[in-house]
Protein backbone atom coordinates (compact mmCIF):
# COMPACT_ATOMS: atom_id res chain seq x y z
CA UNK A 1 0.00 0.00 0.00
CA UNK A 2 2.69 2.66 0.74
CA UNK A 3 4.72 1.50 -1.89
CA UNK A 4 1.57 2.66 -4.07
CA UNK A 5 1.14 5.46 -2.66
CA UNK A 6 4.85 6.90 -2.89
CA UNK A 7 4.98 5.05 -6.65
CA UNK A 8 1.98 7.34 -7.44
CA UNK A 9 3.73 10.71 -5.58
CA UNK A 10 6.93 9.94 -7.50
CA UNK A 11 5.18 9.70 -10.93
CA UNK A 12 2.52 12.53 -9.84
CA UNK A 13 5.96 14.91 -9.17
CA UNK A 14 7.80 13.79 -12.02
CA UNK A 15 4.62 14.30 -14.40
CA UNK A 16 4.81 17.95 -12.40
CA UNK A 17 8.00 18.55 -12.66
CA UNK A 18 7.95 17.85 -16.82
CA UNK A 19 4.99 20.39 -16.76
CA UNK A 20 6.96 23.52 -14.55
CA UNK A 21 9.66 22.47 -17.52
CA UNK A 22 7.16 23.19 -19.93
CA UNK A 23 5.86 26.25 -18.16
CA UNK A 24 9.65 27.84 -18.07
CA UNK A 25 10.13 27.19 -21.81
CA UNK A 26 7.04 28.83 -22.89
CA UNK A 27 7.11 32.16 -20.97
CA UNK A 28 10.97 32.08 -21.85
CA UNK A 29 10.82 30.46 -25.96
CA UNK A 30 7.07 31.55 -26.74
CA UNK A 31 7.26 34.74 -24.95
CA UNK A 32 7.95 37.61 -27.89
CA UNK A 33 6.64 40.54 -26.07
CA UNK A 34 5.67 43.65 -27.49
CA UNK A 35 6.03 44.32 -31.06
CA UNK A 36 6.00 47.28 -33.05
CA UNK A 37 4.23 47.29 -36.76
CA UNK A 38 4.89 50.16 -38.59
CA UNK A 39 2.69 50.71 -41.53
CA UNK A 40 3.46 53.00 -44.55
CA UNK A 41 6.94 54.76 -43.22
CA UNK A 42 5.09 55.50 -40.08
CA UNK A 43 1.79 56.92 -41.70
CA UNK A 44 0.84 54.47 -38.94
CA UNK A 45 2.30 52.58 -36.53
CA UNK A 46 0.84 49.74 -33.80
CA UNK A 47 1.68 47.57 -30.96
CA UNK A 48 0.70 44.32 -30.80
CA UNK A 49 1.66 41.11 -28.51
CA UNK A 50 4.15 39.35 -30.58
CA UNK A 51 3.90 35.36 -31.49
CA UNK A 52 0.60 35.59 -33.57
CA UNK A 53 0.38 35.51 -37.57
CA UNK A 54 0.71 39.32 -39.08
CA UNK A 55 -2.76 38.57 -40.76
CA UNK A 56 -5.05 38.32 -37.41
CA UNK A 57 -2.90 40.89 -35.75
CA UNK A 58 -3.91 43.37 -38.52
CA UNK A 59 -7.22 42.63 -38.11
CA UNK A 60 -7.08 42.91 -34.50
CA UNK A 61 -6.24 46.48 -35.34
CA UNK A 62 -9.31 47.09 -37.49
CA UNK A 63 -7.24 46.24 -40.86
CA UNK A 64 -8.86 43.69 -42.74
CA UNK A 65 -6.73 42.48 -45.49
CA UNK A 66 -8.78 40.12 -47.99
CA UNK A 67 -8.21 36.14 -47.20
CA UNK A 68 -10.32 33.79 -48.58
CA UNK A 69 -8.91 30.66 -47.17
CA UNK A 70 -9.32 32.22 -43.68
CA UNK A 71 -5.02 32.20 -42.56
CA UNK A 72 -4.57 28.35 -43.81
CA UNK A 73 -2.15 29.55 -46.85
CA UNK A 74 -3.68 28.04 -49.79
CA UNK A 75 -5.95 31.20 -51.16
CA UNK A 76 -2.50 34.00 -51.55
CA UNK A 77 -4.90 36.91 -51.36
CA UNK A 78 -3.50 38.11 -48.51
CA UNK A 79 0.18 39.62 -49.66
CA UNK A 80 1.36 41.82 -48.15
CA UNK A 81 5.08 44.33 -48.47
CA UNK A 82 6.85 42.83 -45.44
CA UNK A 83 10.25 45.22 -46.11
CA UNK A 84 11.46 44.03 -42.26
CA UNK A 85 11.46 42.25 -39.57
CA UNK A 86 9.71 39.18 -41.64
CA UNK A 87 12.54 36.60 -41.07
CA UNK A 88 13.28 34.12 -44.20
CA UNK A 89 11.01 33.11 -47.30
CA UNK A 90 8.88 30.08 -45.67
CA UNK A 91 8.25 27.26 -47.53
CA UNK A 92 4.29 27.72 -47.68
CA UNK A 93 4.94 30.77 -48.87
CA UNK A 94 6.68 29.93 -51.90
CA UNK A 95 3.78 28.71 -54.56
CA UNK A 96 2.55 31.68 -54.37
CA UNK A 97 4.81 34.30 -54.88
CA UNK A 98 6.43 35.85 -58.31
CA UNK A 99 10.38 36.60 -58.57
CA UNK A 100 8.96 39.83 -58.92
CA UNK A 101 7.13 39.89 -55.84
CA UNK A 102 10.24 37.78 -53.81
CA UNK A 103 12.38 40.95 -55.42
CA UNK A 104 9.97 42.93 -53.74
CA UNK A 105 9.78 41.63 -50.47
CA UNK A 106 5.89 40.33 -50.69
CA UNK A 107 5.28 38.07 -48.12
CA UNK A 108 1.59 35.70 -47.37
CA UNK A 109 0.15 37.68 -43.98
CA UNK A 110 -1.35 34.89 -43.09
CA UNK A 111 1.81 33.34 -42.45
CA UNK A 112 4.55 35.47 -41.57
CA UNK A 113 4.60 35.53 -37.53
CA UNK A 114 5.18 38.37 -35.33
CA UNK A 115 7.89 38.23 -33.76
CA UNK A 116 9.87 41.39 -33.66
CA UNK A 117 9.09 44.66 -34.78
CA UNK A 118 7.70 44.79 -38.70
CA UNK A 119 7.95 47.53 -41.26
CA UNK A 120 5.36 46.97 -43.80
CA UNK A 121 3.36 48.27 -46.81
CA UNK A 122 -0.30 48.36 -47.14
CA UNK A 123 -2.07 49.60 -50.15
CA UNK A 124 -4.52 52.78 -48.88
CA UNK A 125 -7.78 51.52 -49.95
CA UNK A 126 -7.26 48.27 -47.50
CA UNK A 127 -7.54 51.14 -44.64
CA UNK A 128 -11.22 51.88 -46.03
CA UNK A 129 -11.99 47.61 -45.60
CA UNK A 130 -13.90 47.76 -41.72
CA UNK A 131 -15.94 45.05 -40.07
CA UNK A 132 -19.86 46.19 -40.00
CA UNK A 133 -23.13 45.58 -38.64
CA UNK A 134 -26.33 45.44 -40.74
CA UNK A 135 -29.84 45.05 -40.38
CA UNK A 136 -31.85 43.23 -43.30
CA UNK A 137 -34.08 45.94 -44.06
CA UNK A 138 -35.81 43.72 -46.74
CA UNK A 139 -35.94 40.79 -48.86
CA UNK A 140 -37.27 40.99 -52.29
CA UNK A 141 -37.77 37.50 -55.10
CA UNK A 142 -36.06 38.66 -57.86
CA UNK A 143 -36.75 35.73 -59.70
CA UNK A 144 -37.47 31.73 -58.65
CA UNK A 145 -33.58 31.11 -57.66
CA UNK A 146 -32.37 34.99 -57.16
CA UNK A 147 -33.02 36.62 -53.94
CA UNK A 148 -32.67 40.72 -53.51
CA UNK A 149 -30.79 41.50 -50.03
CA UNK A 150 -31.05 45.10 -48.94
CA UNK A 151 -29.40 46.17 -45.65
CA UNK A 152 -29.06 49.28 -43.80
CA UNK A 153 -25.66 49.66 -42.18
CA UNK A 154 -26.16 50.37 -38.56
CA UNK A 155 -22.37 50.52 -36.70
CA UNK A 156 -20.90 52.10 -38.72
CA UNK A 157 -23.72 53.79 -40.36
CA UNK A 158 -21.65 54.22 -44.08
CA UNK A 159 -19.63 52.79 -45.85
CA UNK A 160 -17.07 54.69 -48.63
CA UNK A 161 -16.75 52.15 -51.83
CA UNK A 162 -16.64 52.23 -55.24
CA UNK A 163 -19.60 50.90 -57.61
CA UNK A 164 -18.82 47.69 -58.75
CA UNK A 165 -16.85 46.17 -55.03
CA UNK A 166 -17.98 43.46 -53.22
CA UNK A 167 -18.11 42.57 -49.25
CA UNK A 168 -17.77 39.80 -47.53
CA UNK A 169 -21.18 38.59 -46.01
CA UNK A 170 -20.82 36.52 -42.87
CA UNK A 171 -22.82 33.43 -42.37
CA UNK A 172 -22.85 32.50 -38.61
CA UNK A 173 -23.28 28.82 -37.20
CA UNK A 174 -26.75 27.06 -37.88
CA UNK A 175 -28.04 24.12 -39.33
CA UNK A 176 -26.00 23.79 -42.53
CA UNK A 177 -22.64 25.54 -41.15
CA UNK A 178 -20.95 24.27 -37.91
CA UNK A 179 -18.79 27.16 -37.55
CA UNK A 180 -19.18 30.96 -38.97
CA UNK A 181 -18.27 31.34 -42.97
CA UNK A 182 -17.59 34.21 -44.91
CA UNK A 183 -19.22 34.81 -48.89
CA UNK A 184 -18.33 37.65 -51.05
CA UNK A 185 -21.03 39.23 -52.93
CA UNK A 186 -20.97 41.94 -55.23
CA UNK A 187 -23.13 45.43 -54.22
CA UNK A 188 -25.88 46.08 -56.78
CA UNK A 189 -26.38 49.78 -54.73
CA UNK A 190 -24.76 52.45 -55.59
CA UNK A 191 -21.54 54.79 -53.95
CA UNK A 192 -24.64 57.40 -53.97
CA UNK A 193 -26.30 55.66 -50.87
CA UNK A 194 -23.46 54.64 -48.26
CA UNK A 195 -26.29 53.38 -45.80
CA UNK A 196 -27.48 51.11 -47.91
CA UNK A 197 -25.99 47.37 -49.51
CA UNK A 198 -27.76 45.54 -51.47
CA UNK A 199 -26.73 42.15 -52.65
CA UNK A 200 -28.09 39.72 -55.64
CA UNK A 201 -27.84 36.36 -54.38
CA UNK A 202 -28.04 33.02 -56.52
CA UNK A 203 -29.30 30.03 -54.30
CA UNK A 204 -26.66 27.24 -55.21
CA UNK A 205 -27.44 23.61 -54.21
CA UNK A 206 -26.35 22.95 -51.46
CA UNK A 207 -23.97 26.10 -50.96
CA UNK A 208 -23.66 27.27 -47.54
CA UNK A 209 -24.11 30.67 -47.75
CA UNK A 210 -26.46 30.84 -50.41
CA UNK A 211 -28.83 28.07 -48.32
CA UNK A 212 -28.71 29.99 -45.53
CA UNK A 213 -29.81 33.83 -46.88
CA UNK A 214 -32.49 31.80 -49.34
CA UNK A 215 -34.04 29.84 -45.90
CA UNK A 216 -33.14 31.31 -42.61
CA UNK A 217 -32.39 34.95 -43.39
CA UNK A 218 -35.36 37.29 -42.11
CA UNK A 219 -36.16 40.73 -42.30
CA UNK A 220 -34.69 42.52 -39.54
CA UNK A 221 -31.98 39.99 -38.63
CA UNK A 222 -28.60 41.49 -37.63
CA UNK A 223 -25.86 40.13 -40.08
CA UNK A 224 -21.88 41.21 -39.84
CA UNK A 225 -19.92 42.07 -43.38
CA UNK A 226 -16.88 43.20 -43.92
CA UNK A 227 -15.40 45.30 -46.85
CA UNK A 228 -15.12 47.07 -49.43
CA UNK A 229 -12.88 44.93 -51.73
CA UNK A 230 -12.22 44.81 -55.60
CA UNK A 231 -10.96 46.24 -58.44
CA UNK A 232 -14.03 45.42 -60.94
CA UNK A 233 -15.07 49.34 -60.15
CA UNK A 234 -15.73 52.22 -63.89
CA UNK A 235 -12.11 52.99 -64.87
CA UNK A 236 -11.70 57.10 -66.54
CA UNK A 237 -11.19 57.12 -69.88
CA UNK A 238 -13.07 58.26 -73.03
CA UNK A 239 -13.99 55.17 -74.13
CA UNK A 240 -17.18 52.96 -74.76
CA UNK A 241 -18.32 51.07 -71.93
CA UNK A 242 -19.62 47.02 -72.61
CA UNK A 243 -21.06 45.67 -69.92
CA UNK A 244 -21.68 42.01 -70.17
CA UNK A 245 -23.39 40.10 -67.09
CA UNK A 246 -25.06 36.80 -66.50
CA UNK A 247 -27.31 36.02 -63.38
CA UNK A 248 -26.86 37.79 -60.27
CA UNK A 249 -23.58 38.73 -62.15
CA UNK A 250 -25.90 42.15 -62.88
CA UNK A 251 -25.42 43.30 -59.27
CA UNK A 252 -21.88 45.03 -59.50
CA UNK A 253 -23.16 46.18 -62.92
CA UNK A 254 -26.53 47.63 -61.50
CA UNK A 255 -23.78 49.33 -59.32
CA UNK A 256 -21.91 50.85 -62.17
CA UNK A 257 -25.25 52.30 -63.47
CA UNK A 258 -25.59 54.10 -60.23
CA UNK A 259 -22.69 55.68 -60.48
CA UNK A 260 -22.95 56.50 -64.05
CA UNK A 261 -26.59 58.12 -63.49
CA UNK A 262 -25.58 60.22 -60.24
CA UNK A 263 -22.18 61.28 -61.94
CA UNK A 264 -23.90 61.85 -65.51
CA UNK A 265 -21.62 60.30 -66.94
CA UNK A 266 -22.22 60.43 -70.65
CA UNK A 267 -20.07 57.80 -72.00
CA UNK A 268 -21.80 55.38 -74.79
CA UNK A 269 -22.66 52.33 -72.73
CA UNK A 270 -24.19 49.00 -73.69
CA UNK A 271 -25.14 46.30 -70.82
CA UNK A 272 -25.51 42.84 -72.66
CA UNK A 273 -27.78 40.47 -69.76
CA UNK A 274 -28.30 36.84 -70.54
CA UNK A 275 -30.26 34.25 -69.08
CA UNK A 276 -31.52 30.99 -69.89
CA UNK A 277 -35.65 32.51 -70.01
CA UNK A 278 -37.71 34.80 -69.39
CA UNK A 279 -38.67 34.62 -65.87
CA UNK A 280 -34.41 34.31 -65.17
CA UNK A 281 -34.18 38.31 -66.09
CA UNK A 282 -34.80 40.46 -62.98
CA UNK A 283 -33.98 44.04 -62.16
CA UNK A 284 -36.17 45.06 -65.46
CA UNK A 285 -38.02 48.21 -64.58
CA UNK A 286 -34.87 49.05 -62.87
CA UNK A 287 -32.93 48.75 -65.67
CA UNK A 288 -35.49 50.93 -67.58
CA UNK A 289 -35.29 53.82 -65.40
CA UNK A 290 -31.29 54.03 -66.05
CA UNK A 291 -32.22 54.21 -69.58
CA UNK A 292 -34.53 57.19 -68.86
CA UNK A 293 -31.58 58.70 -66.56
CA UNK A 294 -28.26 57.86 -68.88
CA UNK A 295 -29.37 58.79 -72.31
CA UNK A 296 -26.43 56.94 -73.74
CA UNK A 297 -27.35 53.73 -72.34
CA UNK A 298 -28.76 50.50 -74.51
CA UNK A 299 -29.47 47.47 -72.28
CA UNK A 300 -29.79 44.03 -74.44
CA UNK A 301 -31.37 40.81 -73.60
CA UNK A 302 -30.77 37.37 -74.61
CA UNK A 303 -32.39 34.32 -74.12
CA UNK A 304 -29.78 30.92 -74.19
CA UNK A 305 -33.17 28.78 -74.17
CA UNK A 306 -36.15 30.71 -74.19
CA UNK A 307 -39.94 28.49 -73.91
CA UNK A 308 -42.76 28.44 -75.91
CA UNK A 309 -44.54 30.89 -74.29
CA UNK A 310 -41.59 33.30 -73.67
CA UNK A 311 -42.94 34.41 -76.96
CA UNK A 312 -39.29 36.10 -77.05
CA UNK A 313 -38.96 38.78 -79.79
CA UNK A 314 -35.08 39.84 -78.25
CA UNK A 315 -31.93 37.97 -78.97
CA UNK A 316 -31.33 34.64 -79.01
CA UNK A 317 -28.42 32.86 -77.49
CA UNK A 318 -25.44 33.20 -75.58
CA UNK A 319 -23.79 36.56 -74.62
CA UNK A 320 -21.11 35.66 -76.76
CA UNK A 321 -23.54 35.34 -79.77
CA UNK A 322 -24.17 38.78 -79.23
CA UNK A 323 -20.99 40.59 -78.20
CA UNK A 324 -19.91 40.42 -81.80
CA UNK A 325 -23.41 42.24 -82.86
CA UNK A 326 -21.90 45.03 -81.07
CA UNK A 327 -17.98 45.45 -80.76
CA UNK A 328 -16.63 45.89 -84.14
CA UNK A 329 -12.49 45.66 -84.89
CA UNK A 330 -11.28 48.89 -83.81
CA UNK A 331 -13.66 50.13 -81.81
CA UNK A 332 -12.26 51.34 -78.52
CA UNK A 333 -13.74 49.74 -76.02
CA UNK A 334 -13.63 48.74 -72.07
CA UNK A 335 -15.29 45.63 -71.07
CA UNK A 336 -16.75 45.00 -68.03
CA UNK A 337 -17.81 40.94 -67.19
CA UNK A 338 -19.07 39.48 -64.95
CA UNK A 339 -20.96 36.17 -63.86
CA UNK A 340 -19.82 32.38 -63.70
CA UNK A 341 -16.23 31.80 -64.57
CA UNK A 342 -17.08 30.10 -67.74
CA UNK A 343 -18.74 32.69 -69.61
CA UNK A 344 -16.36 34.91 -68.02
CA UNK A 345 -13.35 33.27 -69.59
CA UNK A 346 -15.29 32.56 -72.71
CA UNK A 347 -16.38 36.32 -73.01
CA UNK A 348 -12.86 37.70 -72.67
CA UNK A 349 -11.48 35.37 -75.48
CA UNK A 350 -13.56 36.62 -77.77
CA UNK A 351 -13.12 40.34 -76.95
CA UNK A 352 -9.22 39.96 -77.43
CA UNK A 353 -10.30 38.66 -80.62
CA UNK A 354 -12.61 41.71 -81.35
CA UNK A 355 -9.31 43.13 -80.97
CA UNK A 356 -9.81 44.74 -77.39
CA UNK A 357 -6.74 44.84 -75.38
CA UNK A 358 -6.97 42.67 -72.48
CA UNK A 359 -5.81 45.03 -70.19
CA UNK A 360 -8.87 46.90 -70.67
CA UNK A 361 -11.37 44.02 -69.76
CA UNK A 362 -12.06 44.19 -65.92
CA UNK A 363 -14.45 41.06 -65.17
CA UNK A 364 -15.30 39.36 -61.58
CA UNK A 365 -15.51 35.35 -61.55
CA UNK A 366 -18.08 33.74 -59.52
CA UNK A 367 -16.50 30.72 -58.35
CA UNK B 1 23.41 -10.14 -24.25
CA UNK B 2 26.53 -9.99 -25.96
CA UNK B 3 27.62 -6.54 -24.68
CA UNK B 4 29.96 -6.80 -27.63
CA UNK B 5 28.30 -5.60 -30.01
CA UNK B 6 29.51 -2.11 -30.48
CA UNK B 7 27.12 0.56 -31.05
CA UNK B 8 28.13 1.44 -34.66
CA UNK B 9 27.00 -1.87 -35.44
CA UNK B 10 23.58 -1.41 -33.65
CA UNK B 11 23.39 1.92 -35.55
CA UNK B 12 23.58 -0.06 -38.96
CA UNK B 13 21.76 -2.99 -37.51
CA UNK B 14 18.61 -0.93 -36.95
CA UNK B 15 18.85 1.28 -39.84
CA UNK B 16 19.12 -1.74 -42.35
CA UNK B 17 18.59 -5.55 -40.55
CA UNK B 18 16.58 -4.85 -37.97
CA UNK B 19 14.27 -1.84 -39.31
CA UNK B 20 11.65 -1.23 -36.89
CA UNK B 21 9.15 -0.43 -38.85
CA UNK B 22 9.47 -3.21 -41.81
CA UNK B 23 10.73 -6.37 -39.34
CA UNK B 24 9.02 -5.14 -35.90
CA UNK B 25 5.96 -3.01 -37.69
CA UNK B 26 6.08 -0.14 -35.26
CA UNK B 27 4.99 3.17 -36.37
CA UNK B 28 2.74 1.96 -39.00
CA UNK B 29 -0.48 4.78 -38.37
CA UNK B 30 2.07 7.16 -39.71
CA UNK B 31 4.05 5.24 -42.19
CA UNK B 32 0.42 4.78 -43.66
CA UNK B 33 -0.67 8.30 -43.59
CA UNK B 34 2.18 10.63 -44.40
CA UNK B 35 3.81 8.45 -47.53
CA UNK B 36 1.81 9.62 -50.13
CA UNK B 37 4.47 11.77 -51.24
CA UNK B 38 8.53 12.40 -51.05
CA UNK B 39 8.45 15.81 -49.89
CA UNK B 40 6.11 14.82 -46.39
CA UNK B 41 7.89 11.76 -46.01
CA UNK B 42 10.96 13.63 -45.29
CA UNK B 43 9.39 15.88 -43.22
CA UNK B 44 8.10 13.53 -40.87
CA UNK B 45 11.47 11.17 -41.57
CA UNK B 46 13.78 14.29 -39.79
CA UNK B 47 11.36 15.06 -37.33
CA UNK B 48 11.15 10.90 -36.29
CA UNK B 49 15.04 10.88 -36.46
CA UNK B 50 15.81 13.85 -34.27
CA UNK B 51 12.85 12.68 -31.59
CA UNK B 52 13.54 9.38 -31.64
CA UNK B 53 18.06 9.88 -31.20
CA UNK B 54 17.14 12.53 -27.89
CA UNK B 55 14.06 10.37 -26.42
CA UNK B 56 16.14 7.33 -26.39
CA UNK B 57 19.03 8.99 -24.39
CA UNK B 58 16.26 11.07 -22.32
CA UNK B 59 14.49 8.53 -21.49
CA UNK B 60 17.71 6.21 -20.74
CA UNK B 61 18.59 8.54 -18.30
CA UNK B 62 15.14 8.83 -16.61
CA UNK B 63 14.95 5.27 -16.53
CA UNK B 64 18.62 3.92 -15.26
CA UNK B 65 18.62 7.15 -12.29
CA UNK B 66 15.37 7.66 -11.39
CA UNK B 67 12.96 4.79 -12.40
CA UNK B 68 15.20 2.00 -11.21
CA UNK B 69 16.42 3.46 -7.86
CA UNK B 70 12.91 4.12 -6.64
CA UNK B 71 11.27 0.62 -8.11
CA UNK B 72 9.27 2.39 -10.15
CA UNK B 73 10.01 0.35 -13.42
CA UNK B 74 6.37 -0.64 -13.90
CA UNK B 75 5.80 2.52 -14.24
CA UNK B 76 8.13 2.69 -17.55
CA UNK B 77 5.52 3.03 -19.89
CA UNK B 78 3.41 6.05 -19.07
CA UNK B 79 6.58 7.92 -18.00
CA UNK B 80 8.46 7.15 -21.08
CA UNK B 81 5.43 8.87 -23.17
CA UNK B 82 4.97 11.62 -21.08
CA UNK B 83 8.92 12.31 -21.56
CA UNK B 84 8.31 11.65 -25.14
CA UNK B 85 5.67 14.12 -25.04
CA UNK B 86 7.28 16.73 -23.10
CA UNK B 87 10.19 16.52 -24.75
CA UNK B 88 7.74 17.32 -28.11
CA UNK B 89 6.07 19.94 -27.15
CA UNK B 90 9.62 21.80 -25.96
CA UNK B 91 10.89 20.92 -29.23
CA UNK B 92 8.41 22.54 -30.87
CA UNK B 93 8.66 25.80 -29.07
CA UNK B 94 12.47 26.23 -29.52
CA UNK B 95 12.00 25.19 -33.13
CA UNK B 96 9.62 28.20 -33.73
CA UNK B 97 11.18 30.46 -32.22
CA UNK B 98 14.79 29.93 -33.85
CA UNK B 99 14.11 28.85 -37.12
CA UNK B 100 11.05 29.39 -38.99
CA UNK B 101 11.21 27.68 -41.94
CA UNK B 102 12.29 24.16 -39.42
CA UNK B 103 9.19 25.29 -38.09
CA UNK B 104 7.12 25.50 -41.01
CA UNK B 105 8.96 21.57 -42.67
CA UNK B 106 8.29 19.93 -39.41
CA UNK B 107 5.66 21.86 -37.91
CA UNK B 108 2.63 19.92 -38.62
CA UNK B 109 4.80 16.46 -37.90
CA UNK B 110 6.02 17.28 -34.62
CA UNK B 111 2.60 17.02 -32.35
CA UNK B 112 2.12 13.83 -34.76
CA UNK B 113 4.87 11.57 -32.80
CA UNK B 114 4.12 11.96 -30.09
CA UNK B 115 1.52 9.18 -30.10
CA UNK B 116 4.18 7.06 -33.03
CA UNK B 117 4.64 3.99 -31.28
CA UNK B 118 8.02 3.59 -33.21
CA UNK B 119 9.63 6.35 -30.45
CA UNK B 120 8.23 4.58 -27.08
CA UNK B 121 9.35 0.95 -28.84
CA UNK B 122 12.67 2.15 -29.17
CA UNK B 123 12.98 2.86 -25.78
CA UNK B 124 11.74 0.00 -24.53
CA UNK B 125 13.66 -2.64 -26.87
CA UNK B 126 16.73 -0.63 -25.68
CA UNK B 127 15.67 -1.39 -21.66
CA UNK B 128 14.70 -4.89 -22.79
CA UNK B 129 18.29 -5.46 -24.99
CA UNK B 130 20.11 -3.93 -21.74
CA UNK B 131 22.11 -1.33 -23.88
CA UNK B 132 24.88 0.83 -22.90
CA UNK B 133 23.80 4.25 -23.21
CA UNK B 134 26.19 4.96 -26.26
CA UNK B 135 24.17 1.71 -27.58
CA UNK B 136 20.84 3.33 -26.75
CA UNK B 137 21.41 6.41 -28.64
CA UNK B 138 23.27 4.91 -31.61
CA UNK B 139 20.22 2.30 -31.41
CA UNK B 140 17.85 5.46 -31.46
CA UNK B 141 19.32 7.34 -34.41
CA UNK B 142 19.80 4.48 -36.22
CA UNK B 143 15.86 3.58 -35.31
CA UNK B 144 15.11 6.75 -36.89
CA UNK B 145 17.00 7.12 -39.66
CA UNK B 146 16.04 3.26 -40.66
CA UNK B 147 12.17 4.72 -40.30
CA UNK B 148 13.10 7.33 -42.69
CA UNK B 149 14.48 5.39 -45.46
CA UNK B 150 11.39 3.24 -45.16
CA UNK B 151 8.75 6.24 -45.28
CA UNK B 152 10.82 7.97 -48.10
CA UNK B 153 11.43 4.55 -50.12
CA UNK B 154 7.21 4.38 -49.70
CA UNK B 155 6.81 8.21 -50.13
CA UNK B 156 8.79 7.56 -53.66
CA UNK B 157 6.99 4.47 -54.86
CA UNK B 158 3.55 5.63 -54.15
CA UNK B 159 4.49 9.21 -55.79
CA UNK B 160 4.72 7.00 -59.26
CA UNK B 161 2.19 4.24 -58.25
CA UNK B 162 -0.61 7.63 -58.65
CA UNK B 163 -0.06 7.34 -62.04
CA UNK B 164 -0.69 3.52 -62.21
CA UNK B 165 -3.67 1.65 -62.74
CA UNK B 166 -4.92 -0.32 -59.48
CA UNK B 167 -7.59 -2.68 -59.11
CA UNK B 168 -10.46 -0.55 -57.53
CA UNK B 169 -11.07 -2.33 -54.29
CA UNK B 170 -6.68 -2.28 -53.39
CA UNK B 171 -6.90 1.68 -53.94
CA UNK B 172 -5.20 3.53 -50.86
CA UNK B 173 -4.67 1.32 -47.85
CA UNK B 174 -5.05 -1.66 -49.47
CA UNK B 175 -1.95 -1.24 -51.84
CA UNK B 176 0.37 0.21 -49.43
CA UNK B 177 -0.17 -2.58 -47.16
CA UNK B 178 0.49 -4.49 -50.14
CA UNK B 179 3.58 -2.48 -50.46
CA UNK B 180 4.66 -2.28 -46.75
CA UNK B 181 4.78 -6.10 -47.04
CA UNK B 182 7.15 -6.70 -50.16
CA UNK B 183 9.17 -4.11 -48.84
CA UNK B 184 9.47 -6.16 -45.48
CA UNK B 185 10.32 -9.28 -47.21
CA UNK B 186 13.16 -6.98 -49.25
CA UNK B 187 14.71 -6.18 -45.57
CA UNK B 188 14.27 -9.66 -44.02
CA UNK B 189 16.69 -10.26 -46.62
CA UNK B 190 19.54 -8.45 -44.38
CA UNK B 191 18.20 -10.47 -41.27
CA UNK B 192 20.99 -12.94 -40.88
CA UNK B 193 23.46 -10.49 -41.34
CA UNK B 194 23.82 -8.97 -37.64
CA UNK B 195 22.03 -10.53 -34.72
CA UNK B 196 21.76 -7.92 -32.13
CA UNK B 197 18.42 -9.51 -30.09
Amino acid sequence: MLQTILGLLTLSGFAGFLALCLEVADLYFANYGECAIRINDGEREYTVQGGGHLLGALGDQGIFVPSACGGRGSCGLCKLQVLEGAGPLLPTETPYLSPEERRNHVRLSCQVKVRNNLSIEIPPELFLIKEYSARVERIRDLTEDIKEIRLSLLEPDTMKFKAGQYIQFQIPEYAGADEPVYRAYSLASGPGDPRRLTLVVTRVPDGVASTYIHTELREGNKVRVNGPYGEFYLRESAGDILMVATGSGLAPIMSLLHQMADQQIQRKATVVFGARQRKDLFYLEELEGFKERIPSLEVIFTLSRPSEEDRWQGERGRVTEVIPKIVHPRDEVEAYICGNPAMVESSEELLVRLGVPRERIYYDKFA
Amino acid sequence: MDLGISAFVIFFAAIFTNNILLTNFLGMCSFLAISREVRSSIGLGLAVVFVMTWTSAINYIVYYYILEPFNLVHFRFIVFIIVIAAFVQLVEMVIERYSPVLYVILGVFLPLITVNCAILGVCLFMIIREYTFLQSVAYGAGGGIGWMLAIVAMGGIRQRLAKAPIPKPLEGPGITLIIAGLMALAFIGFGGMIQIQ
